[in-house]
């Protein structure tokens, strides 16, 4: 790892102040995504702002018809609080699937959904709720939030304090992990709302990605068969030696049909 | 048996500093003034050296020094020497290329060192070795075995035409050919044996230490047999003699064969030790290791079988392509061949065997031994075929198995390559191993699976296996350039304890406490009397060390011959003590009794007198009671048996998943269930890796692309079943304990199982063939391919 | 450079570091713990375990810094006065371990699951154990020790 200069800032306010102040800085919260990167060489920040003291941000309230989920809370967290598990049962899951037991205990909601792995699990949750990613100066909306292969619209110094997820119906996350990585090959969360089913695919293509076909067929019969004929092309899907492109669209029906299922309970 | 002696599953006296993280790995040792070295790699699987700058490297803080392929030339620094000499079918020897320590004009694979810097931090090495400038002449590269032996394939080394390093043959081509003449059928089959990485927790590691005052080095080394890495050193690399290089191999995390050879990094940090006169240490990362050390397998082979009418063998007739990778590991030249082809008759009578193997030089990482080494490839080939043998003639598989294993009244059997099996009894595996799967409510689970959207195929593997390496004479004329014997020191010590030093190495198959076992057998010592040294080559007499399931079966022979002369020994000291003869004394239950009387002497009686010789023959017999040994084998051991292997295969998706494993093995005489179990398990997890996960995948330009844990996929507790494992026992007719060896047959008996099952799952949906590792997109096309072709 | 202050084994240390320190070089260098291990450079292997703040995590992905203030357990802690903790035991019972390399993470991974799950399915030892590679055991073995070591962690030894 290059050198670099830590900090552990009390406050939010610090915190975007170091970064503005540092141009080459970067955020750190449980470090599961971003030290790997940083011990392959694949990044040269020049300073890390640790989150570890913003204590403030790993709450988990119900507000409203909104799960209001802190962003330094962990994935253990997420997967074993009982608001969640009363709330969207279906992000308890999600939680519970991301790595490993270790990587859980360290690893955060707001870590990864600002690192935009196209593999992560969180990103399909977020856009498939209609998930607002709330900073220190802002709102987002998920469908704006990813914009490309590790993207996001955050600014250098913008540091996500929240994530509010509208309640839905009814929810569910199937994933098919890739074998080694345990990232998402292909991660289907799919949300029955008020507006709709939504239907979000996470590690198939370069960001996470919504299927309107897929929506809005489920929207008119809730059932696996209705995905009968529809297809994700290939083309438009990311392909290595684990799982080509034209197996990926496979597995995105597939995935999509059980995930139809585990959302109604009916087969 | 006694309660702590052969055949008793007593806890491991090891396990208590692995428990207490007081485990002494090779990364664990800090030495006093310790610097550290880093090597720099090419990442071209093909170039010339045209130069090495390393002048702002040399100024870079904490850099001590930085050597390259030129500085161990001017030193003559010896290349690191194969092993095995393997003639070619006219009788002429392989191609046998250097292999220098460091690159030496030209880099041949990825992963091939160029330069090492050593610093007095890791980092400040790190940093320095990002700032050695190295101009590379970009040579097209020859990735991939097949490709390799294309004409006008970029060529490894000039000396090689065709990349070949040698093209040898075993059995007899003109009776085979005559079996295929006359078969009624003939089976054919075209398979490869999957590239895979050892990948030992623990990465390799070496730290070299020299003493000016002594003018002598110490080696700490990662390594599964000391001496020979002092052998090899003293007489080949270093050129330091042997009584002035001590090496130590500590704990060791598993080997599984990578670390048997002589790597360039032990021989660099020794050497280096004394050029900038501190001890100098060598740890692999992960990503290192993946290009460093040693891989396995790697076969492109066709095969052919031919059988009657009936079902009965006729012949078997192989080609065989072995990928060695750029360079001649230790053992690589052996294990497509002697440790391979030998192995073709598998459990069969099987009257006539031609094989030929053409080993090939490619731009990748040498490939050497790894659990197995040889022999999975062999019966990988062998169920594979006879599986398709069923399927062609309409015969159930394990019918057709039953047919033509070798009977009980055939042993000794000798077969059509080479090897003589002393004893075993395939028929009971068999029987043993579908009753432990419960083979008569097979169609049951298969029923139930499908109800849940599963197709559950049932697999089996019916395989022998060669090993307790070897006999020296037979190992010498077939190329080794090495004896094979094993050596034990019995030192009993004046209270009655024992010190057991072996030159075999334990890491992890629990040889301090199954040699303490055999003590406590022969001797009636307690097993906490008992301590087992071994690893360190000023301690113990000269030994080849541990691979190849030789440690019970060679050393614990040695100990046990050893034992007996201590025996001896204490018999002549008890006959005077007794005032009888020795001819009239039994040692029995720890006591040497006069026959029919009461008259009892305790060991550790005798052991003390040994010491202190005050009542004693002193005038026909030294004092002490220290006894030396070495066994040379007559012959190899078999074990043996049959693996049975139940998948269920998801249709939508392709993942195939091993939901059930019985295997009953043959392996002779236990020593320990508890172990012999813990063995067959790891083999097992290796086997099915390789069969469902693991695979090292180069591109066509010799790049790797999956050298991490994030792309190469180790098998994990969730990926796994529980094992059901059964011993059926015919001890090995000529050792004195009668093991066969247990350490690789989970690796060799159960890839075919498992592969075989998926085809049985997939059957019905008219798949046909299966390759390794069976992964889920492979799979799903498979059924895909077969749609269309049945549509 | 930075200075750390942290708990290891319920004894304190300060230290200086560079910040680009891990927290199993501090564990392995500084404090000499030579018991938790380096096995893989890829945060998969789980041989780097430890628990922090009474969690499990994996050592190699963390820095020193992150853990100041915080408190560290690792497999030298785990022992009282020579005495093995039922974990430990649980292991040399049942042969969950051969060359013992990954053993020290394993058994760290295993005592947290069962600080939560104070009786574990074999279902879920294999799945929590995702995090902790093997290469000796086929984890069959490893599996009954930490089951047996849960129960002997519920017999109220700790």
């Amino acid at each position: 790892m290059k050198d670099f200069a830590f900090h552990r800032p009390a406050t939010v306010q610090d915190a975007v102040a170091l970064l503005r102040e540092h141009d080459g800085g970067k955020f750190l919260a449980g470090g599961q995504s971003l030290l790997p990167v940083l011990k392959l060489e694949l990044a040269e920040p020049s300073d890390l702002v640790s989150l570890a003291q913003l204590k403030e941000l790993r709450d988990i309230r119900l507000d409203g018809d909104k799960l209001l989920i802190g962003a330094l809370a962990t994935h253990d967290q997420v997967h074993r609080s009982p608001e969640v598990g009363k709330a969207i049962p279906a992000l308890a899951t999600l939680a519970g699937g991301i790595g490993d037991a270790q990587v859980r205990n360290r690893g955060t909601l707001g870590g990864s959904v600002a690192h935009a792995d196209p593999a992560a699990d969180y990103p399909a949750a977020l856009i498939g709720l209609g998930a607002t990613v709330i900073t220190d100066r802002r709102q987002i909306a998920a469908e704006n939030f990813f914009t490309g292969l590790f993207a996001t619209a955050l600014a250098h110094d913008e540091l996500i304090t929240a994530v509010a997820f509208p309640v839905p119906r009814r929810a569910a996350y199937v994933k098919f992990a890739h074998r080694a990585s345990k990232y998402a090959l292909v991660g289907v969360f799919i949300a029955e709302t008020a507006g709709g089913i939504r239907l979000a695919i996470t590690g198939a293509g370069v960001k996470v990605f919504r299927v309107a076909s897929f929506e809005a067929a489920l929207g008119k019969k809730l059932v696996p068969e209705a995905l009968d004929g529809l297809t994700v092309p290939p083309a438009d899907l990311n392909g290595d030696a684990e799982a080509s492109a034209e197996y990926r669209a496979h597995l995105i029906g597939v995935i999509a049909r059980r995930a139809v299922v585990a959302l109604t309970g009916k087969p | 048996m006694t309660t702590e002696g052969i055949g008793a599953a007593v806890l491991r006296k090891e396990d208590r500093r692995f428990l207490l993280g007081k485990g002494n790995y090779t990364d664990d040792i800090t030495l006093p003034q310790q610097t550290y070295a880093v090597f720099v790699r090419s990442m071209y699987a093909h170039a010339r050296i045209e130069k090495i700058d390393a002048s702002v490297a040399l100024a870079a803080p904490g850099v001590l020094a930085v050597f390259t392929g030129a500085d161990i030339a001017a030193d003559g620094l010896g290349p690191l020497p194969c092993g095995w000499l393997i003639k070619n079918k006219d009788g002429s020897n392989m191609v046998e290329p250097p292999h220098a320590a460091l690159a030496q004009g030209k880099v041949r694979h990825v992963g091939d060192p160029v330069a090492m810097v050593v610093a007095t931090s890791k980092a400040e090495a790190r940093a320095a070795a990002g700032l050695i400038d190295i101009t590379y002449d970009v040579l097209p590269a020859a990735g991939r075995l097949a490709d390799a032996v294309k004409p006008a394939a970029p060529v490894v080394w000039d000396e090689a035409p065709g990349n070949l390093c040698y093209d040898w043959h075993i059995g007899d081509p003109a009776a085979t050919a005559a079996a295929f003449a006359r078969a009624a059928h003939v089976v054919e089959l075209e398979l490869t044996n999957n590239r895979v990485a050892p990948n030992a927790i623990e990465p390799r590691a070496a730290i070299g230490v020299y003493d000016m005052a002594g003018d002598a080095y110490t080696l700490y080394t990662t390594s599964q047999n000391p001496h020979m890495i002092r052998l090899l050193m003293s007489a080949f690399t270093l050129h330091v003699p042997e009584h002035k290089l001590r090496v130590v191999a500590p704990d060791v995390g598993g080997g599984f064969g990578s670390k048997i050879f002589h790597y360039a990094e032990e021989l660099m940090v020794t050497w280096a030790a004394k050029k900038v006169g501190r001890p100098v240490k060598w740890t692999a990362d992960r990503s290192e290791a993946f290009i460093s050390d040693a891989h396995g397998r790697d076969h492109i082979s066709r095969a052919r079988l031919a059988l009657d009418a009936k079902g009965k063998f006729l012949g078997l007739q192989v080609s065989t392509l072995a990928n060695l990778g750029a360079y001649l590991s230790t053992f690589g030249s052996a294990v497509p061949t002697y440790l391979y082809a030998t192995l073709l008759s598998g459990p069969y009578d099987l009257p006539a065997i031609y094989a030929e193997v053409k080993a090939v030089f490619t731009h990748t990482v040498p490939i050497d031994a790894y659990r197995g080494a040889g022999r999975p490839e062999a019966s990988y080939l062998l169920e594979r075929l006879v599986d398709k043998a069923a399927r062609q003639l309409g015969m159930d598989r394990i019918e057709l198995r039953r047919k033509n294993l070798i009977r009980v009244d055939q042993f000794p059997y000798q077969t059509q390559v080479a090897l003589q099996y002393d004893t075993g009894n395939y028929q009971a595996t068999l029987d043993l191993a579908l009753e432990q799967i419960g083979y008569a409510h097979y169609d049951k689970r298969k029923a139930e699976s499908a109800k849940r959207g599963k197709l559950r195929g049932f697999g089996i593997s019916t395989y022998i296996e060669a090993c307790g390496i070897a006999p020296s004479a037979i190992a010498g004329a077939l190329g080794a350039r090495a004896g094979l014997y094993e050596a034990a020191a019995v030192r009993v010590n004046p209270t009655g304890s024992v010190t057991v030093f072996t030159g075999t190495h334990s890491h992890g198959q629990g040889h301090e406490t199954t040699f303490a076992q055999l003590v406590a057998e022969k001797l009636g010592v307690a097993l906490d009397a008992v301590d087992v040294v071994h690893g360190d080559t000023s301690r113990i007499p000269f030994g080849m060390g541990t691979y190849g399931s030789r440690s019970a079966a060679v050393g614990g022979s040695a100990l046990m011959k050893a034992l007996d002369k201590v025996i001896d020994k204490g018999k002549k000291i008890a006959a005077h003590l007794l005032e009888a003869s020795p001819g009239d004394l039994e040692f029995k239950d720890g006591n040497y009794r006069v026959v029919g009387t009461d008259r009892v002497k305790a060991f550790a009686e005798i052991a003390f007198t040994a010491y202190v010789p005050h009542n004693y023959p002193i005038e026909t017999l030294e004092p002490g009671l220290e006894e030396q040994a070495y066994y040379d084998p007559k012959n190899f051991t078999f074990p043996g048996g049959t693996h049975l292997v139940e998948v269920e295969v998801d249709p939508e998706t392709g993942v195939a998943e091993v939901v059930d494993v019985a295997v009953a093995d043959d392996v002779g005489t236990i020593i320990n269930p508890m172990i012999v179990d813990g063995q067959a398990h790891g083999g097992l997890a290796q086997g099915i890796g390789q069969a469902l996960y693991e695979e090292v995948r180069y591109d066509a330009e010799g790049q790797l692309t999956n050298g991490s844990f994030m792309d190469y996929c180790m098998p994990r507790a969730a990926d796994l079943p529980n094992f059901k494992v059964g011993n059926h026992v015919t001890p090995c007719t000529h050792n004195p304990i009668g093991v066969k060896g247990v350490g690789e047959c989970g690796a060799i008996g159960v890839p075919p199982a498992v592969i075989n099952a998926i085809i049985d799952a997939l059957t019905p949906l008219g798949v046909t063939d299966m390759s390794m590792p069976a992964t889920p997109e492979k799979i799903w096309r498979a059924i895909q391919d077969a749609k269309k072709k049945g549509a | 450079m930075a200075t750390i202050t942290l708990k290891v084994n319920r004894q304190a240390h300060t230290l200086t570091c560079a910040p680009t320190t891990l927290l199993v070089e501090v564990l392995r260098e500084h404090l000499r713990l030579t018991g938790t291990h380096v096995g893989c450079d890829t945060s998969q292997c789980g041989a780097c375990t430890v628990h922090v703040d009474g969690k499990s995590v994996k050592s190699c992905t963390m820095l020193a810094a992150e853990a100041d203030g915080a408190e560290i357990t690792t497999i030298e802690g785990l022992a009282t006065g020579g005495e093995l903790h039922p974990m430990q035991a649980a292991f040399r019972e049942h042969h969950g371990l051969q060359c013992g390399f990954c053993t020290p993470g394993m058994i760290m991974s295993a005592t947290d699951l069962c600080q939560r799950s104070p009786d574990p399915s074999e279902h879920e030892v294999r799945h929590w154990l995702e995090g902790n590679l093997c290469r000796c055991t086929g984890y069959h073995n490893i599996v009954k020790a930490v089951r047996a070591g849960a129960a002997g962690m519920r017999g109220g030894k700790r």
